[in-house]
């Protein structure tokens, strides 16, 4: 795979608790900004996605009272931004999630969770969950291209 | 992480408005204010995001539960939203379909 990893590894380990999400995430907007490698609505997605998965590394603690430390790990390549968030829960099947109704119709309002995951799809370029005994990693990878740089400038 | 929430009433509809970040640490607050309201008889509800910096699923999810808990009232809870990064939350996920969106307070209570 090309944009192997290069320049500064960065890994911040939280512990698995709801208010330290906003820390993950202030740290990789703030890399993500001093890198100027996105234009700020690329950030503003990144952040977004960054605070998705770390929720669900939180909860998927929380389920399995499991008191392990969740870690993100932001990585470069020549033309990507790699953020790597590992949890030690149970693992999880992104495959499983319940597919909701359509939001015309009322029966819509009977799901308030399950959002994260299609906001981090649709946010981030590339994402992969590799779901395993020992727990969740999911890496979301954003590439610079030249808009970015027109944009940020 | 503080996230402001003030009520305000304009003419039998009532104002929340919501200050800072809303994710999976703050949500809870914003539910349990919305429950608090429903059960004081305000079902006519306008949730005001214009000073809010981040929302995510988890908030989501509170206003999702907090309109259907009014329209099980018959009541109803519209937002107030102008912020581009804010709108996109509620376009990605189609909520711009079942929330009503106002561009202001003003045009919120005008109804």
């Amino acid at each position: 795979m090309s944009g192997a990893d290069q320049g500064p590894v960065i890994e911040l380990e939280i512990p698995a608790r709801a208010e330290y999400v906003g820390l993950a995430r202030l740290v990789v907007s703030s890399l993500a900004t001093a890198r100027r490698a996105l234009a700020d609505e690329r950030i503003d997605d990144l952040k977004l996605a960054v605070s998705e998965a770390c929720t669900n590394a939180i909860e998927a603690h929380a389920g399995a009272e499991r008191q392990e430390r969740v870690t993100v790990r932001w990585s470069e390549g020549d033309d990507r931004l790699l953020v790597q968030i590992d949890d030690r829960g149970p693992g999880f099947d992104p495959g499983q999630l319940p597919e909701h109704p359509p939001v015309t119709d009322p029966e819509r309002l009977n799901f308030e969770r399950g959002l994260g995951i299609p906001l981090i799809r649709t946010l981030v370029d590339e994402v992969d969950f590799n779901p395993s005994d020992s727990g969740t990693s999911v890496r979301l990878t954003m590439f610079c291209g030249p808009a970015d740089d027109e944009l940020s400038s | 992480m503080e996230l402001g929430l003030e009520v305000t009433e304009h003419d039998g509809i009532t104002v929340l408005a919501v200050r800072g970040e809303v994710d999976v640490y703050t949500a809870p607050r914003l539910r349990e204010k919305l429950v608090e309201l429903v059960s004081q008889g305000k079902h006519n509800i306008v949730v005001d995001l214009e000073a809010v910096d981040f929302l995510d699923s988890t908030g989501l999810g509170v206003l999702v539960g907090g309109l259907k808990r009014l329209r099980s009232h018959d009541g109803d809870l519209s937002l107030v939203c102008t912020q581009h990064r804010i709108l996109k939350v509620f376009e990605i996920t189609g909520l711009t379909k079942v929330f009503t969106i106002h561009e202001s307070v003003d045009a919120a209570v005008a109804k």
